[in-house]
């Protein structure tokens, strides 16, 4: 009998393709010149260190935790597009992710963000706070409502601006799929524009961290939707292994 | 053509950015009434077994700057070496221990903090002990992808030399970046941690 009450297998998880991840290195992304390792990554693989994962239960998340609109209002709803945003935490293999946690952050409409270092002139919104989390059901759905998030300026070039976009933290069920990125709006041309954004080798891999608009999960006269699917790492069988790994 | 594998991509990492507070530790930056305190943040319960221990240090970049804009997140077994949480199959963890936490870097010095308790040895994929550390993650601005490295305790010369990870670096200059020092001085065990992302003695990370 598993005591993790997980439909997870429990061999290694696959390698993590760095060439489909942005490189430590992104000189166009300034800060990350003194912030990458020059060395080579050691392979460590997997041990049990790593193939274990702390458990956060559904008790722990509060009723508007998942509702940026209402989580920190006080005064009346935040200005700016009502959005849902929905999706599934799967992994590689195309398994849904039970019991995820998934937190997410953002700035307001108009790019603003509520921390104490940042001096960008855009207006504090009174009543949006910018963050929330949940955890994922059974198939792996999440969802959330918020306001959908201004682009803003950063500096990094002299006239570098962020899509529109919202920060995402994931905890699936071992500490080597820990993952942190960000989501991005169908059809904002400041996605291709952006040096966060272009340090992923690929357009193909981009493309997989922007949402589809979705009409038909709209709410007609009041928000509109995005889908946003987060992968995981998979892990392997055991299976067809000779041996229990982390034993 | 053959057949597809059906299989899909993980979703690349992108940094956590300067205001990663606002999500992971919204109380550090003064949201307050969003959630009831910030997740990880919570003392270790006096009922949990265990030597406890303090772990501290800064983030150095290149340049010898402490970063003041990181966060880190700390996973470990418990004083038996099991692990709380998922994936553990060997027995069970100490039920008061959660075995994870995270702390922001302090935003004027840099330096991070962690109260918690030495954890005892786990096994190697192999069966053969791994000397008693704890799995540091690291995410920040500039950082692309969160790092994933170990802290070893300088205070277990014996089980350090025998450790098969520590034992599969081939530079062995390299070791000591992964191994904290203790001191006795505040009356509770610390254990200096500093973590070099570059640099001369850059940290040892793993692709794990
Ligand atoms: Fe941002």
């Amino acid at each position: 009998m598993r005591n993790d009450n997980t439909t997870y297998q429990d061999g290694a998880f696959f390698q993590r393709d760095r060439a489909w991840h942005p490189p430590a290195l992104t000189p166009d992304y300034k800060t990350s010149v003194l912030r990458s390792p020059k060395n080579a990554l050691i392979s460590l693989g997997n041990t049990i260190s790593e193939m274990t994962g702390p458990v956060f239960g559904h008790a722990m998340i509060g009723p508007l935790d998942n509702d940026l609109i209402r989580n920190y209002a006080t005064t009346g709803d935040p200005i700016g597009p009502r959005t849902i945003v929905y999706g599934r935490v799967l992994d590689e293999n195309a398994r849904p992710v039970q019991g995820a946690l998934v937190e997410f952050w953002q700035a307001n409409a108009g790019g603003r963000y509520r921390h104490k270092k940042e001096t960008y002139l855009a207006a504090i919104d009174p009543n949006f706070g910018g963050c929330g989390r949940t955890i994922t059901d059974d198939e792996g759905r999440y969802w959330f409502r918020t306001i959908k998030p201004g682009a803003y300026p950063w500096p990094n070039g002299v006239n570098d601006w962020r899509p529109a976009h919202i920060h995402f933290s994931v905890f699936g069920h071992a500490f080597a799929q820990r993952l942190i990125t960000q989501m991005y709006f169908e059809g904002d041309p400041m996605i291709w524009q952006c040096p966060i954004v272009m340090g992923i080798p690929s357009r193909e891999a981009v493309e997989t961290l922007i949402a589809a608009l979705d009409r038909e999960a709209s709410l007609p006269m009041d928000t509109l939707a995005y889908k946003f699917d987060i992968v995981l790492r998979g892990r392997r069988s055991t299976m067809f292994e000779n041996r229990r790994e982390g034993n | 053509m053959v057949q597809r594998l059906d299989r899909l991509k993980e979703s690349p990492s992108q940094t956590a950015g300067p205001y990663v507070h606002i999500g992971t530790t919204p109380h550090f930056i003064g949201i307050d009434n969003v959630y009831p305190v910030d997740l990880g943040s919570l003392p270790v319960p006096p009922e949990v077994k265990g030597e406890r221990i303090v772990i501290t240090g800064r983030i150095f970049d290149g340049s010898g700057n402490a970063l003041r804009d990181a966060l880190i997140e700390i996973w470990q077994a418990d004083a038996n070496g099991l692990y709380p949480g998922r994936g553990e199959h060997r027995g069970t963890a100490d039920p008061a221990f959660s075995g994870w936490a995270r702390q922001p870097v302090d935003g004027t010095t840099g330096i991070y903090r962690f109260e918690t308790i030495k954890p005892g040895s786990a096994p190697y994929s192999d069966g053969r002990p791994m000397a008693p550390h704890i799995t540091f993650w690291i995410v920040s601005r500039g950082i692309n992808v969160g790092l994933h490295t170990r802290l070893y305790f300088g205070d277990e010369e014996a089980a350090n030399a025998a450790d098969p990870v520590l034992g599969r670096i081939e530079l062995k200059s390299r070791v000591p970046t992964l191994i904290a020092s203790r001191s006795d001085e505040s009356g509770v065990p610390t254990y200096t941690f500093d973590i070099r992302l570059q640099g001369e003695n850059e940290t040892i990370f793993f692709d794990i």
